[in-house]
């Protein structure tokens, strides 16, 4: 796919803009994702996808049809369609009766399946139900994992990971203290995941910090862990592989003091005292046949000062 | 006032400091892991399951979160803050979660044909104006693109030159030649696509194109029949193909260390030939030409009723010789490789 956006030349500038965005950057973006009906999905699903949605808003795909699909036997379609929209995470909601309520949180790489887990929904609220005011689009929410399954189980690792990825916002430097109002609470329990949104409100403490107080809000989900297609470890470790120019370069022999001041080292070689060439003074010269009269001649100077 | 000693003021000091800090303080048997660039707290603590009954589930999740919550705001308030447009901002660090790339890192591109040169010579880019004054328009025009400014294929007369043949077409061999130029260019910007990704791109006549001489369509089939895994042997032949006699080397080397007296005598006959101030004679060639010369001289001889058909004979052989050189170098290719 990328040779053939070589060989075919964009024909306006911006074609050329939107091709020049799909490609592969040194430090990369924020993640989009698709967000797709399966063959059959009940109402429990189709609201808690839109709800997701609205989670994510600017940088989300919402496909409206269903898509007869299954990831886990064939994900070719899958693969298709996170191409043509540029999506590297996906999240494919389905209801059978051997798998109700179902939902697979994925991610690609390359735009191949990367990892995949599918969890059940057993108890779900949504954010209709729910009559609070919500916080605007696209605030970057805080995330929280409880529990020490997510430590100590490798699946639940991984599970943390894409969850993480998912429902972190665009990579940002700074942030505005008044503006965390929206919080992600994961908590892992006996094979089961809880999911809760609240909204943060800042309360008045005794110092700088302030004293939370939280709000029920937004959707609130309790999962049960199903199937799981996760990468094979060499594959995870190439799609973590960072770019040469990413990592500023340390240089060597600079340091800075408490001061602010740089300083800077310089390595010589062993130097011998007495050939140092310093500054020279002509009077200091050492001419010849002047040692024994040095003192004499210094003795008329005196004396000729005093005259 | 005597009461108030140093110590009472201190110990007051730090309960007023305790109280202010209550607010805001969790007790927990583990600490969390913070990753303020992501904005993400993790608990490792155990949970206790008997709180987590179905009627106080809710409650027990919401305190948790609260507590959890509090723990990641703290430390987030601790991070260094600016104001930046009346708004006080916290800087975050870089995050210190390893989540995966969405695509792999980009290849750095080999430089071009251009730009080695360029280098090569120490040629600078130079920055060029966008709009240039044309003179014979009487405004400014862009340098390149649609109506720019020095456009020869526009020009509505242009004068004959005088070594030029009169029956020339003027415009059409300007818009051949720029039609010359833009499928050079083309070209030349696969290869060097095709250089950078070091796909193999098969030589002169052997990529399909629209218009293909006889010539170069049977080197294609020749080609195509020998890339079998035994080289052509079992192949069969066309209904009228006719197997090309001199497949294989076309020059025969002796081996490196063969029969040493008939290198030597090889040897010697190459220097007598070079030393000799006479011009060697190949007596059958010259033999088959004298018989030639002789043939066509009967035939003149025939023919000199008939015509002129001689010459137009001579002619023909010429034109060809002609027309084949722009052929080969103008030529569109359609690559339809690539690898998926």
């Amino acid at each position: 796919m990328a040779h053939r956006d070589g060989i075919v030349k964009a024909k306006t500038r911006r074609s050329k803009r939107f091709l020049q965005s799909r490609e592969p950057k040194l430090t990369e973006g924020q993640k989009s994702s698709m967000i797709i009906r399966g063959g059959n999905s009940s109402e429990t699903v189709s609201q808690a996808l839109k709800d997701v949605y609205a989670l994510k808003k600017p940088n989300a795909v919402l496909y409206k049809r269903k898509n007869m699909v299954r990831p886990f036997d064939d994900s070719t379609a899958l693969e298709f369609f996170s191409k043509k929209s540029d999506c590297s995470l996906f999240l494919f909601g389905s209801h059978n009766k051997k798998r109700p309520n179902n939902l697979i949180f994925g991610r690609m790489f390359d735009f191949h399946v990367l990892d995949m887990f599918e969890l059940g929904i057993e108890r779900f609220v949504s954010l209709r139900d729910v009559k609070t005011d919500t916080c605007p689009e696209g605030t970057k929410p805080l995330l929280v994992f409880a529990g020490e399954l997510f430590e100590t189980d490798r699946e639940h690792q991984r599970l943390r990971n894409l969850l993480t990825d998912f429902f972190c916002g665009p990579r940002v430097s700074a942030v505005r203290l008044a503006g965390l109002e929206h919080v992600l609470h994961f908590t892992a329990l006996e094979g089961k995941i809880y999911m809760r949104s609240y909204k943060v409100l800042l309360k008045k403490s005794g110092c700088r910090t302030p004293r939370i107080q939280l709000q029920d809000m937004g959707p609130s989900f309790d999962f049960v862990m199903r199937r799981n297609h996760m990468a094979s470890d060499d594959l995870y470790k190439t799609a973590h592989r960072q770019p040469r120019g990413v990592k500023p370069k340390k240089k060597k022999n600079i340091s800075h003091d408490a001061f602010g001041t740089r300083l800077g080292r310089l390595h010589m070689q062993k130097q011998d005292l007495d050939k140092l060439q310093t500054r020279k003074m002509k009077g200091l010269r050492k001419r010849r046949g002047d040692r024994g009269g040095a003192a004499a001649r210094g003795f008329f100077f005196t004396d000729s000062s005093g005259f | 006032m005597a009461s108030c000693s140093f110590e009472d003021v201190l110990a007051k000091a730090e309960r007023d400091e305790a109280e202010k800090l209550k607010g805001i303080t969790v007790s927990k048997e583990l600490d969390l892991e913070f990753d303020p660039g992501n904005l993400l707290a993790f608990d490792k603590n155990r949970i206790d399951t008997r709180e987590f009954k179905d009627c106080k589930r809710e409650d027990f999740l919401r305190s948790l979160a609260r507590d959890n919550t509090q723990l990641l705001v703290n430390e987030i308030w601790k991070l260094p803050t600016e104001r930046v447009e009346e708004v006080l901002v916290a800087k975050l660090p870089d995050p210190t979660t390893l989540l995966p790339r969405e695509k792999p890192a980009p290849k750095p591109k080999p430089p071009t044909k251009w730009e080695q040169f360029a280098k090569l010579k120490g040629i600078q880019k130079k920055k060029k104006t966008n709009l240039v004054w044309d003179e014979v328009h009487k405004e400014w025009r862009r340098r390149w693109g649609y109506k720019r400014a020095k456009d020869d294929t526009k020009e509505w007369l242009i004068e004959v030159p005088e070594n030029a043949d009169p029956s020339e077409h003027q415009f059409n061999k300007r818009n051949k030649a720029k039609k010359e130029r833009v499928a050079r260019n083309e070209y030349n910007r696969l290869k060097n696509i095709a250089r950078a990704q070091k796909i193999k791109v098969p030589g002169m006549g052997l990529a399909p194109t629209p218009r293909q001489s006889k010539a170069e369509l049977a080197q294609a089939v020749n080609v195509a029949k020998i890339s079998t895994a035994s080289v052509g042997k079992f192949q069969d032949n066309l209904p009228k193909e006719k197997t090309p006699k001199n497949t294989g080397k076309k020059r025969k080397f002796q081996p490196l260390i063969g029969d040493f007296s008939s290198e030597k005598q090889k040897q010697l006959d190459l220097l007598k030939v070079m030393d000799s101030k006479k011009p060697r004679l190949d007596v059958t060639k010259a033999v088959n030409k004298q018989m030639r010369e002789e043939d066509m001289e009967s035939r003149h001889k025939n023919k000199k009723d008939f015509g002129k058909k001689g010459r137009r004979g001579k002619m023909s052989g010429k034109g060809k010789a002609g027309g084949k050189g722009p052929k080969g170098k103008g030529r569109k290719p359609q690559m339809k490789q690539g690898k998926r």
